[in-house]
This record gives C-alpha cells, sequence and structure tokens, in this order.
C-alpha cells in the first residue's frame, strides 16, 4: 500500500561460502534457484552445475560472500521442491579454486 | 486399462482428487482441456468473466474450505492475467492448483501467437510450477501439484500444459493414488518444554496469532491455551476470527491499525508467544522497536519463518496443531491478575474508538449495523483499502474461516470474485463483500459471474468515490497534496448493478437504513447495497509506515 521504510541493507562480508546442492534434474531448477538469490540482490560468484549418477540428480555449486542474509536465503533454497539437499562448506573448498585455470 | 487424451487424464486426475468447482476462461491453447471438461459430469466449470476473477473465485473457494481449489486459463494473456490472483495466494498461503494452457511444444521459444513464459513468470509467486512435456508426465504432475499446494504452510502450485500435451494419446493402465498432505514435521519436544517453561516463568506474556493457525485448524486449541495460561491473545489480520473478537482475553489485531492498547500491551509484554505469524511489517512496524522487552517463542511450519524477522529465543518448526496439543498439557494454569488488570487498565485508557458506530450512515455505523443483521455463519470478504481496515477494526468475527481478505499483497478487485467462491464453496451462507468504489471497478465485470451463478452474496459498497487509503496517506504523509486519488466523476453504481440485472439499494435515499439493510441482507440472492462514506474519515489508529508501533497517530 504505502512505502516501505527499512533499515539500509547490511554490507555483504569478504569471507567466501562454497554451497553444495543435490537437485532434480531438469530444465526448470537453475531458475527456480537464481532467482532467490536474484530476488534478493544476493549476488551468486560462481555457479557450477553437472548431472550426477543416472542423469535424473545434478549438483550444483555456489560460490557466494558470507553475509547476515546468508541464513535466510540457504532455508529458502532448502525450501524448494527440487532442493534435495544444502552443504555449506568454507572458503578453503577447491572446486572453485581448480576451476581458476579456465578463467585466466 | 483405459485409452485417453492428455486433457482427458487430466479431468480424471482433477475428479479423483475432489475436486468439484472449477473457475476459468477458455482460449485456443486450453480447448482440448475445456472439451474434456464438458464430458465430466462430476466437475462444475463457472465461467469468470476475467482471468483474474477465475484467480480469486479459486481463493475463496480454497480460504473457506481450507483445501486445494482449481483454476484454469489460456496461455499468453489468460495466464498473465491470473498473475496477480497467483501472487496474492502465494502471500497468504492459500492451496490453490493453477492450470494454463501453452502452446505446443515444437513452438515454445518461438514468439507463438499467445506464447508466454507462465512457467518463467510465477517461478517466485508459486510454491512450485511445472511445465509438462508429455501426458506421461500428468500422472506425477497433477498428484504432486496437489500435495505440495496442501503440504506444509499452503500456496499455489502452476501446471503449463502445452496443447499438444493435451491432445495426445496415453493408456493408463493405473490411475496413481489421490494425493495427500506430507505428515507433520517431528515435533522437538525439548523445544516445547523449553516453550512450556518460559510461558510459566513469563510474568506479561501475550500471545500473538497468525494465519498459520487458521490454515492449521488449530484455532480452538489456541484459544484453549490462552484461556489456560490466562494470555492475552492478539491476532494479525490473517487470523481475525481464530479467537472470537468478544473474548475477555482477545486484545484484538495489531499493528498499522490496531487499537492503541493493542500495541501498548506489547510494548509491556516480557514473553511473546508467535503462532503461526510471520512479523510481517504492517503487523509488528519497526522490527528493533517491536515488543522490546520480551522474549519470543516462535512456533511455524515454515523453517525459513523463523529467524528471519526476529530473532527467537526458543524456535521450533511444526504443524502449529501439533505444537499446541503438545503444549497444552505442559502449560500451567495460572491467573496472571496483576498482568490482565494491566492489560485491562491499557484497554480502558486507550481504548479502541469507534465514532459515529450507532449511525447507520457513518463508516464504523454501517459495518456494525450489517455484522447486527447477521449471525456468525455469515462469511465477510473484503476489498483493499480503508473500508478493509474499518472492517477488520469493527466486525465482530467469531470463528475461523469467517473473513477473506487480502493480507500480503493488499489486491484490490480481491473482494468481489473470492466472495463468489466463498459463496460457490458455501451455497447455505450469507456471503456479504464490504468493496470500496476504487477495488470494486476493478473487477465489476464479475457482476455477470454473480447473476449467472445466482449467488446468496451482498455487496457492500462503501463509496467515497475516491481512493480513500491514497488519499489519506497523502493528507497525513505528503503535506495534503491529494493527486490522482479523488475522482473527478462518479459513476452511478446502482444502475451499473442495474445493468447486470444485480438487484440494488442505495441507503443514502433510505429513511430507515438499518430496515433497509436488514431487509436487503435478508433476501436470497445477489444485491448490492450503496451507501456514500465521507472522503474525511480516515483509518485510525495509524503507524507511520517505517515508525514503531508505539508512534500511533489519532485514535
Ligand atoms: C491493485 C492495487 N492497486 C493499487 C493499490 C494501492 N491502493 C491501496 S488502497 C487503495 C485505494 C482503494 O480505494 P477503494 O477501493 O475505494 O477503498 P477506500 O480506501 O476508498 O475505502 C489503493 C489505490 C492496491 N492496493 N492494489
Ligand atoms: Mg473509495
Amino acid at each position: 500500500m504505502i512505502e516501505q521504510v527499512a533499515d539500509p541493507l547490511p554490507q555483504a562480508g569478504c569471507a567466501k561460502v562454497v554451497l553444495e546442492l543435490d537437485v532434480n534434474n531438469h530444465p526448470g531448477v537453475m531458475s527456480h534457484i537464481c532467482n532467490l538469490f536474484a530476488r534478493r540482490a544476493f549476488n551468486v560468484e560462481g555457479i557450477l552445475c553437472m548431472p550426477v549418477s543416472d542423469g535424473r540428480r545434478s549438483r550444483i555449486w555456489l560460490l557466494v560472500y558470507e553475509d547476515q542474509r546468508l541464513e535466510q536465503m540457504v532455508r529458502q533454497v532448502e525450501k524448494l521442491e527440487d532442493v534435495l539437499n544444502v552443504r555449506r562448506h568454507g572458503a578453503e573448498h577447491e572446486v572453485f579454486e581448480r576451476l581458476e585455470g579456465f578463467f585466466h | 486399462m483405459v485409452q485417453l487424451t492428455g486433457a482427458q487424464l487430466m479431468a480424471r486426475l482433477l475428479e479423483r482428487q475432489g475436486v468439484r468447482t472449477i473457475a476459468g476462461l477458455p482460449g485456443g491453447a486450453i480447448l482440448p482441456f475445456y472439451d474434456a471438461l464438458s464430458a465430466s459430469e462430476r466437475i462444475r466449470h463457472v465461467l469468470a468473466r476475467h482471468e483474474q476473477g477465475a484467480g480469486f473465485m479459486a481463493q475463496g473457494m480454497a480460504r473457506v474450505s481450507g483445501v486445494p481449489q482449481v483454476c484454469i486459463a489460456s496461455s499468453g494473456p489468460g495466464a498473465t492475467n491470473l498473475v496477480t490472483a497467483i501472487a496474492d495466494a502465494c502471500l497468504d498461503s492459500i492451496p490453490m492448483v493453477v492450470i494454463t494452457g501453452q502452446v505446443p511444444q515444437a513452438m515454445i521459444g518461438t514468439d507463438a501467437f499467445q506464447e508466454v513464459d507462465i512457467y518463467g513468470i510465477t517461478v517466485p509467486i508459486t510454491k512450485h510450477n511445472f511445465l509438462v512435456r508429455s501426458a506421461q508426465e500428468l500422472l506425477e504432475v497433477v498428484p504432486e501439484a496437489f500435495r505440495i499446494a496442501m503440504s506444509g504452510r499452503p500456496g499455489p502450485v502452476l501446471i503449463d500444459v502445452p496443447k499438444d500435451v493435451q491432445t495426445q494419446l496415453i493408456t493408463v493402465d493405473e490411475f496413481p493414488p489421490v494425493a495427500v498432505a506430507d505428515p507433520a514435521p517431528q515435533l522437538d519436544i525439548a523445544a516445547i518444554e523449553a516453550a512450556a517453561r518460559m510461558i510459566n516463568e513469563a510474568e506479561r506474556p501475550v500471545l500473538y496469532l497468525g494465519g498459520g493457525v487458521v490454515h492449521a485448524g488449530a484455532a480452538s486449541l489456541a484459544v484453549q491455551l490462552a484461556e489456560q495460561g490466562s494470555l492475552p491473545t492478539t491476532m494479525t489480520l490473517m487470523a481475525l476470527g481464530a479467537m472470537p473478537m468478544d473474548h475477555p482475553l482477545s486484545i484484538g489485531m495489531l499493528g498499522m491499525h490496531g487499537a492503541r492498547y493493542t500495541n501498548l500491551v506489547l510494548e509491556e509484554a516480557d514473553l511473546l508467544i508467535c503462532v503461526g505469524a510471520r512479523f510481517d511489517d504492517r503487523a509488528i512496524g519497526r522490527a528493533a522497536q517491536f515488543c522490546p522487552n520480551a522474549r519470543i517463542v516462535h512456533i511455524d511450519i515454515d523453517r525459513s519463518e523463523l529467524h528471519k524477522i526476529k530473532n527467537a529465543h526458543v524456535a521450533i518448526h511444526a504443524d502449529v496443531k501439533c505444537a499446541l496439543e503438545a503444549l497444552l498439557p505442559r502449560v500451567k494454569a495460572a491467573l496472571r491478575a496483576p498482568w490482565l488488570s494491566q492489560v485491562a487498565s491499557l484497554k480502558t485508557r486507550f481504548p479502541m474508538q469507534f465514532p459515529g458506530e450507532d449511525d447507520p450512515r457513518s463508516h464504523y455505523g454501517l459495518i456494525r449495523a450489517v455484522a447486527s443483521a447477521l449471525d456468525d455463519d455469515a462469511i465477510v470478504a473484503t476489498d483493499v483499502g480503508q473500508h478493509q481496515m474499518w472492517v477488520a477494526q469493527a466486525y465482530p468475527f467469531r470463528r475461523p474461516r469467517q473473513w477473506l481478505t487480502s493480507g500480503g499483497l493488499g489486491t484490490m478487485g480481491f473482494g468481489l470474485p473470492t466472495a463468489i467462491g466463498a459463496a460457490l464453496a458455501a451455497p447455505d451462507r450469507t456471503v456479504v463483500c464490504f468493496t470500496g468504489d476504487g477495488s470494486f471497478k476493478m473487477n465489476i465485470q464479475e457482476l455477470d459471474t454473480l447473476v449467472e451463478e445466482g449467488l446468496n452474496l451482498k455487496i457492500v459498497l462503501m463509496n467515497n468515490n475516491a481512493l480513500g487509503l491514497v488519499y489519506q496517506q497523502q493528507a497525513l504523509f505528503y503535506g495534503k497534496r491529494q493527486f490522482a486519488s479523488e475522482y473527478r466523476r462518479e459513476p452511478d453504481f446502482v444502475k451499473i448493478a442495474d445493468g447486470f440485472g444485480v438487484p440494488a439499494i442505495d441507503l443514502d435515499l433510505a429513511d430507515d437504513p438499518v430496515a433497509a439493510l436488514a431487509e436487503a441482507l435478508q433476501r436470497p440472492g445477489p444485491c448490492l447495497i450503496h451507501a456514500t462514506i465521507d472522503r474525511e474519515e480516515f483509518v485510525y489508529p495509524m503507524v507511520p509506515p517505517g515508525a514503531a508501533n508505539t508512534e500511533m497517530i489519532g485514535g
């Protein structure tokens, strides 16, 4: 009805977090996940997705910056019908580091 | 073993799911399904005059019955016209299954005639959505859609069905089982015990009920908890009716247009027991200053609501009904005389005021007169604006699902089609729709549907010839610069009703408005009751947007 007056957005921290998602493999899954982040203006720094086992499932790796909203973000992701599991790793996880070669 | 088209299969699956009434509007891409529906002996189709109307009719049926209801539309503009009703259902957690036709799969992505990516459009406003790729998939997708819509926190699910899927032939050996809701999450008994301890130890607890209590069918348990622990109880807009308004422990609705004493009681609380509510900004004002002295127990079926706005000291991810059942034997009977007398004193000093409540030509008086002419069986729907808030404040709601309003999205145009849905779902009840002149004009075409269906629905039009709530905000917060909120001309609503074949009365012209009103409400069938409302009447108290709930203006 009327404009919102909210506290300023919390600044993103600088610690990196790696999220590992098990999801159903079909054409809409990525859009469901990316939408959640985009809607909250939460930048996804890195994204990687490959089918696993028989191709009915995929694994998605996301690289994000730690920020106050991350916990809420993860809970929203967990709520998605096609997301089976979310695991959280610290910046030390090497999945994105090993890909560096493709980006230089 | 039967051979069916995808469309026939969908109809069969809906029948098996118990669907008996569908609201919709046909178009090319959904015609195979309409053809299948025409052969159904169990499903009745209600033809809306605009797809948004169909969406809200399904909502009305769902809000009254508590089970998922269905609306259908064609591809392209038919589908986009449903978007507002879907978003509204999503924000208010209303179970709904939306079926849209789509262009044939081979044409998807070519900008074919009436092609829109309704799947993509509805990603953020549905609980889940599907684009069906084969008739075979329907066997799984349709029951899944119902399961998802009704499990956990309810919500809308969209199924987009390309035309070639609807016409594809499939041999069905066996129909899938009828979908049921998922079992409730495992109760964390330790958390329940911690919550009970906090309630038992609290001196100034307040019970804060949200729409989740209504969805979970837990209203009577919540009242029982309140009575056992002598807990003053406040309700959100969505929870009105969960506890009878005249219950001695009810402190009414909280928030932006709550009574002064209600918000002041919350300010004093040392424990807030939030059940199925989500700390919406219209309810709690500035979050940091809400219940500054209270510890928080938060019970919700949606885990992502816990700690979202306010950190809870005890957070319980549970079905509200299960949680209350477990809590009840652990909460000690208490009198809390000092606290209740403090609440009573705040109520005496800062009561909700209803100026003009005895004058049926004033806004509160009209609402009270309508309530007096009806009993608790009546269903009350509203549109959005000042009239909505006045009804929320003044109507004596006494049972859950008595009250249908657009809470989260605040959608003008919600009232009439939702009330039609309510009347379809509860043909033996009287349904009243309080509307404003601005809102009424947003789905006025559904008067035609109303007459066609001959429903027992009374529209009470509170006409201030203005977008009243906007006018009010401009008066209070924009230096009285009233811009684009007053209409420069006024349609003749009685004539419009007449044109649609809806009997109408004008209370302005009635010698005895109370008698005229009562007579109109008692007469079965549709009726428009027109009443002029003073444009300078505002909704008070009012918490300015972004302010703390204690910074109320007026009232
Ligand atoms: C679809 C939609 N558009 C705009 C608004 C913003 N808005 C909120 S209340 C309101 C005025 C409603 O006017 P009316 O239905 O006449 O009710 P009143 O406030 O006059 O009682 C407006 C424009 C809205 N809630 N919904
Ligand atoms: Mg108006």
